[in-house]
């Protein structure tokens, strides 16, 4: 203890505490710096000073957007609805028995089933939908397919793991209710857990709907169907007032979703 | 013989029930109708996604090991540089766009910021950060660090909102400036879950890294687009296990470090 007279400073932290916190940032500090340093390595500094530059010329170029040009997005617009609407439905089908193989209260096994239930889990979220996609394309060929696909399994770690945290939430004393009338495994998780985490697994659906809405209108960048295919061809055309239509299009799109999501989740709970 | 059946919690309604079901198989029946699916194609490609199962199984780490290296570092290096500028600039702006301590304008201001930066997927803001600052990883860096304000800057603010007020009136009362209110009455309350969101953000701006390489913003995005472009799939899948694994040992140390802090 410090003594306790006037010009004592009064500090909330121990001496230990403190200098584990302070060595913390040292290292930050140091790992940023060092970072930096190795990132930079290659940087083009020319480029990065006439950005203000490119950036008025690329704004000039951009404006006024080409609104004509919505006339052949409909298609594409609806394509992208499908590919995440359909993306979302293949990956809660097949995160559902995943999750019961994952949760600890209805596994058939920890030791062998939940670590594989765990793994496809952590690898499906680790990998971004677009790798997804550019994999797909590469095996299934350019097209719908491949996205919806892509938005499925991403989308099979995500719902994945939240339902089987929800699962494992779940009350104990009504399976136990259920297990002593006799049922059988299938009618203990049909009967005293499926109600209870039913309206959770439909918000957490729509949630990832909603992120899939966000996610499929890029996956055309890579051959994948959908509106992005119009923003890559626009690109490579270099046709910047498509570009500011399109992106203006996907904006709309994200915040039309998003507001019904919202608008179903909080209905729901 | 009257059997039991269990009620329906979500659509009491029986009508409802039934127009939900039309409305859901018609809207199917439609959806997958429209998807044009190139049969043989799709089949020719059987072949090739086995192929990629087996280099997934054996992943092939030492042919391109030099590229993956290369690649996998500007990844953790544009994460660790994006992170640390994006928190850093996040406080502000978090600060800014919450209503109790910020004036009106500041939060107008502060809270449109990061509704632009929220609206905006990472790769659009790549292709248009990449165009402005040229191929490389300062412009992923750029692309992250703006994705991590608007992340960071929204969760604190709310952060910020839902702090209890007790604290506050009383380091008002002793007369405390502004600066020292935000110090001492709200940084302690939110700063445990500050610091687990920067390390999610760290992992999010990792698996974000490796997909902004595929429009020129640096990182393993480009080396694993050349390898799949090139049809070898071993290689890819050797960069997919790293990926993972790193996303992986970043989850558990952000929990283990969650678990410190709290």
């Amino acid at each position: 203890m410090g003594q306790l007279d006037q010009s004592t400073l009064w500090h909330s932290n121990n001496r230990r505490h403190a200098r584990i916190i302070w060595g913390f940032w040292f290292i930050t500090v140091l790992l940023t710096v060092y970072c930096w340093q190795v990132m930079n390595e290659e940087t083009m500094w020319v480029f990065v000073y006439d950005a203000p530059e490119q950036g008025a010329d690329l704004l000039s170029r951009m404006f006024p957007p080409n609104w004509l040009y919505i006339n052949q997005l409909y298609e594409a617009l609806w394509d992208t609805l499908n590919i995440a609407t359909l993306g979302t439905l293949l990956g809660v089908i097949l995160a559902f028995p995943v999750a019961f193989l994952a949760a600890r209260n209805t596994t058939p096994s920890t030791k062998f089933v939940r670590p594989v239930a765990l793994f496809i889990i952590a690898a499906s979220r680790s990998i971004n939908s677009l790798i997804w996609a550019l994999l797909l394309v590469s095996i299934l060929g350019p097209g719908i397919l491949a996205g919806i696909i892509a938005i499925g399994l991403r989308s099979i770690g995500f719902v994945a793991k939240l339902l089987y945290e929800s699962i494992e939430e779940t009350n104990g004393t009504s399976v136990e209710a259920i297990e002593s009338t006799g049922a059988s495994r299938f009618q203990v998780i049909n009967y005293a857990i499926i109600p209870q985490i039913l309206p959770a697994f439909l918000s957490i659906a729509i949630f990832r709907w909603d992120i899939n809405i966000r996610e499929s209108t890029i996956l055309g960048l890579v051959g994948a169907g959908g509106i992005g295919l119009f923003l890559s061809s626009s690109l490579n055309t270099l046709a910047w007032p498509q570009v500011t239509l399109i992106i203006l299009v996907i904006l709309a799109t994200v915040v039309v979703s998003e507001y019904f999501s919202a608008k179903v989740r909080s209905l729901l709970i | 013989m009257r059997t039991w059946q269990r009620p329906h919690y979500l659509v009491p309604n029986k009508r409802w029930r039934l127009a939900l079901w039309v409305m859901f198989i018609a809207y199917l029946v439609v959806g997958i109708g429209s998807v044009e699916v190139n049969w043989m194609r799709a089949y020719e490609g059987l072949d090739r996604g086995a192929k990629f199962l087996a280099g997934f199984l054996q992943p092939d780490f030492t042919s391109r090991a030099k590229d993956i290296y290369a690649g996998i570092l500007e990844s953790l290096t544009m994460t660790v540089t994006s992170t640390v500028v994006g928190i850093l600039l996040s406080l502000p702006f978090g600060v800014g766009a919450a209503r109790n301590i910020s004036p009106k304008p500041v939060y107008l201001f502060c809270r449109s910021f990061i509704a632009l930066s929220r609206s905006m997927q990472e790769i659009i803001v790549a292709i248009f950060l990449v165009a402005l600052f040229g191929f490389g990883a300062f412009a992923g860096f750029l692309t992250l660090t703006y994705a991590t304000i608007g992340f960071l800057g929204k969760l604190l603010a709310e952060e910020i909102e839902g702090i209890d007020r007790k604290q506050l009136e009383a380091i008002s009362a002793t007369g405390a400036s502004w600066l020292q209110r935000v110090h001492m009455a709200i940084w302690p309350q939110v700063m445990p879950r500050m610091i687990g969101l920067s390390f999610y953000r760290f992992d999010i701006n990792f698996r974000e890294s490796a997909v902004i390489g595929i429009v020129g913003a640096g990182g393993i995005g480009a080396t694993l687009n050349t390898a799949i472009d090139r049809y070898e799939y071993d290689s890819a899948g050797a960069i997919l296990l790293i990926i993972i694994v790193i996303v992986m040992a970043c989850e558990y140390l952000s929990g283990w470090i969650r678990k410190w802090v709290s």
